[in-house]
């Protein structure tokens, strides 16, 4: 969904490619980003799409490629070949990554709200009252009763773990959320919950995310357009409602027609 | 004596710990790898504090050893024996009178001068250990100066507690640059650290780190804007000096539930009572 005042993508990934020794992670993988747009990446176990990811957020450094990204500062700006400083910079403002297991992207030991808190903390909040009534609102934002503030996240259920971590990766407003099966195990009523609620955050926020599931319904749900992985390549890609209900690609085909049906 | 080299080390070693002395002096703050030694000591009773003394002591130094404050409890009595049979120099109990200080979580009363060297023994030198288990991670975050995760620590504290819990190891900022924990000091003590005239040195043995505070260098506690650090002792007078301003040891005196408050550094208590101080509890005077 192109926006007419959006002159340059918000990320521009070019050429790029992770291989493990002899094995391709991800191979050869371009496209833009645009503000605002929700970019589904699907494909089975060990298609890449995690490597992809991880190669994006710069949690792994790429053998090739360019990811640029509209930085706020300076305009478009190659993040892989950025220092390591800016790079984590970006990581804690403007970039967010979620977490298939929120007890990756979670301090388990630090109470709810010290969680939230952190980000603000690390961009240089001193003000104790402020951080907290910042915390207060975001765990109301995610449906997480605040007088649970002070509770660790040890005592919350599944479902809140992965929404106290949206809360703690979206409390400094960033502009670009990594997700990493979000929903994975979590019941399909809870699934639903959690998808309504990032439904509702990215579309507030005007975020831009970049979703990587093997489950269908959610990119359903939450992608803009979508891009199918397969042997750590892109074998389709297209608005979402398209590549879903026609199919061009052999494994595509396979992957939407193995949805089960209820 | 004969037996030994000068205060124990052999000059290779010493060499190679006062190198790391002069680079911890050089980036206040900064912890130094250094190859610690064996040392006919366990881990934990001040190997690292005894390495560094035994780097800098000179035959004409007079050397001090205080454990908690006193002068006179086991660890101090070891480590002064220590030195005496392996170096020959002279010791006191006197702060004014020793020109190297090793010391176990206190900083002494009476203010240090600019010929005195004060030498922490340190059990874990990485303000940031228990929040970031990682070293490489915690080595990366002192590089790039992340240092939000330690202002959590504190955010715990107060939500937990209603202020600032924590009372010792208080973590404080080198020179607006190096977070540091200061061993186990009490956090009464952390502001004698800032613009010290003493040189300040710190040895972690089982955790092979050295890191030191030159003179006068700016010494912040870390605190939120609307929860200040606030140097905190037990409200009472020292009840064998009177002292209202050194920091107390609380002393449960019978099974009655008495207590007592008595200053912990004890040459600082005994010089005043010698001067004729006294306190709630002081003998009689026949």
């Amino acid at each position: 969904m192109m926006k007419d005042d959006a002159q340059t993508p918000l990320l521009r990934v070019r050429g790029l490619t992770k291989t493990y020794g002899g094995r391709i992670g991800c191979a050869d993988i371009s496209f833009d980003l645009w503000p605002g747009e929700v970019l589904g990446v699907v494909g089975e176990s060990g298609s890449g799409k995690s490597t992809l990811l991880g190669a994006l957020a710069g949690h792994l450094a790429p053998d090739r490629g360019e990811v640029i990204f509209d930085t706020r500062a300076e305009g478009p700006r190659d993040t892989v070949t950025m220092s390591e400083p800016e790079r984590r910079m970006l990581a804690r403002t403007d970039w967010a990554f979620v977490h298939q297991n929120p007890r990756d992207g979670l301090r388990m030991n630090v109470s709810a709200g010290g969680n939230v808190g952190e980000r603000l903390m690390a961009v240089g909040a001193r003000h104790y009252g402020n951080i907290r009534a910042t915390a207060t609102d975001w765990l109301g934002r995610v449906e997480i009763d605040p007088a649970r503030i002070d509770d660790r996240p040890q005592a919350f259920s599944g479902g809140m773990q992965q929404r106290l971590q949206i809360a703690r990766n979206l409390v400094t407003g960033p502009r670009l959320v990594f997700m990493d099966e979000p929903t994975g195990g979590l019941d399909v009523s809870v699934q639903a919950r959690l998808l309504d609620l990032l439904r509702g955050l990215v579309r507030d926020m005007g975020l831009s995310a970049i979703v990587v599931t093997h489950d269908l319904a959610v990119v359903r749900l939450l992608a803009d357009r979508l891009m199918v992985m397969k042997s750590g390549r892109v074998v389709e890609a297209g608005l979402t409602d398209q590549v879903l209900d026609d199919p061009q690609h052999a494994y595509t085909q396979l992957l939407v027609s193995s949805v089960l049906q209820v | 004596m004969n037996d030994y080299n000068f205060a124990y080390l052999d000059e290779q070693t010493k060499r190679m710990i006062r190198r790391a002395i002069l680079k911890g002096l050089a980036i206040p703050g900064y912890q130094v790898p250094f190859a610690s030694r064996e040392m006919p000591m366990p881990y934990g009773w001040g190997t690292g504090g005894v390495q560094v003394s035994a780097a800098i002591l000179t035959p004409g130094d007079t050397f001090k050893v205080i454990d908690q404050g006193a002068d006179d409890t086991t660890n101090a009595v070891s480590i002064r024996k220590f030195f005496e049979r392996t170096a020959g120099v002279a010791t006191t109990e006197h702060t004014g009178e020793a020109t190297v200080i090793q010391t176990r979580h206190r900083i002494p009363e009476t203010p240090l001068t600019e010929d005195q060297i004060l030498v922490f023994q340190v059990p874990i030198p990485e303000p940031l250990r228990f929040l970031e288990p990682r070293e490489s991670e915690t080595r990366k975050m002192h590089s790039l100066e992340e240092y939000g995760l330690m202002h959590v620590k504190l955010y715990e504290d107060i939500s937990r507690h209603g202020h600032i819990a924590t009372s010792y190891a208080y973590p404080v900022r080198v020179e607006g640059r190096y977070v540091m924990d200061p061993s186990p000091i009490p956090k009464f003590d952390n502001p004698k650290l800032d613009r010290s005239p003493a040189i300040q040195l710190f040895g972690a043995g089982r955790e092979q780190r050295i890191y030191a505070i030159p003179p006068y260098t700016r010494v912040v506690s870390l605190d939120f804007e609307d929860h200040p650090f606030e140097a905190s002792k037990a409200d009472h007078p020292c009840d064998l000096c009177g002292a209202e301003d050194s920091y107390l040891d609380e002393v449960i005196i019978d099974d009655a539930g008495n207590r007592m408050f008595v200053c912990s550094d004890s040459d600082y208590c005994a010089s005043r009572q010698a001067q004729g101080h006294r306190g709630r509890l002081s003998p009689e005077v026949a």
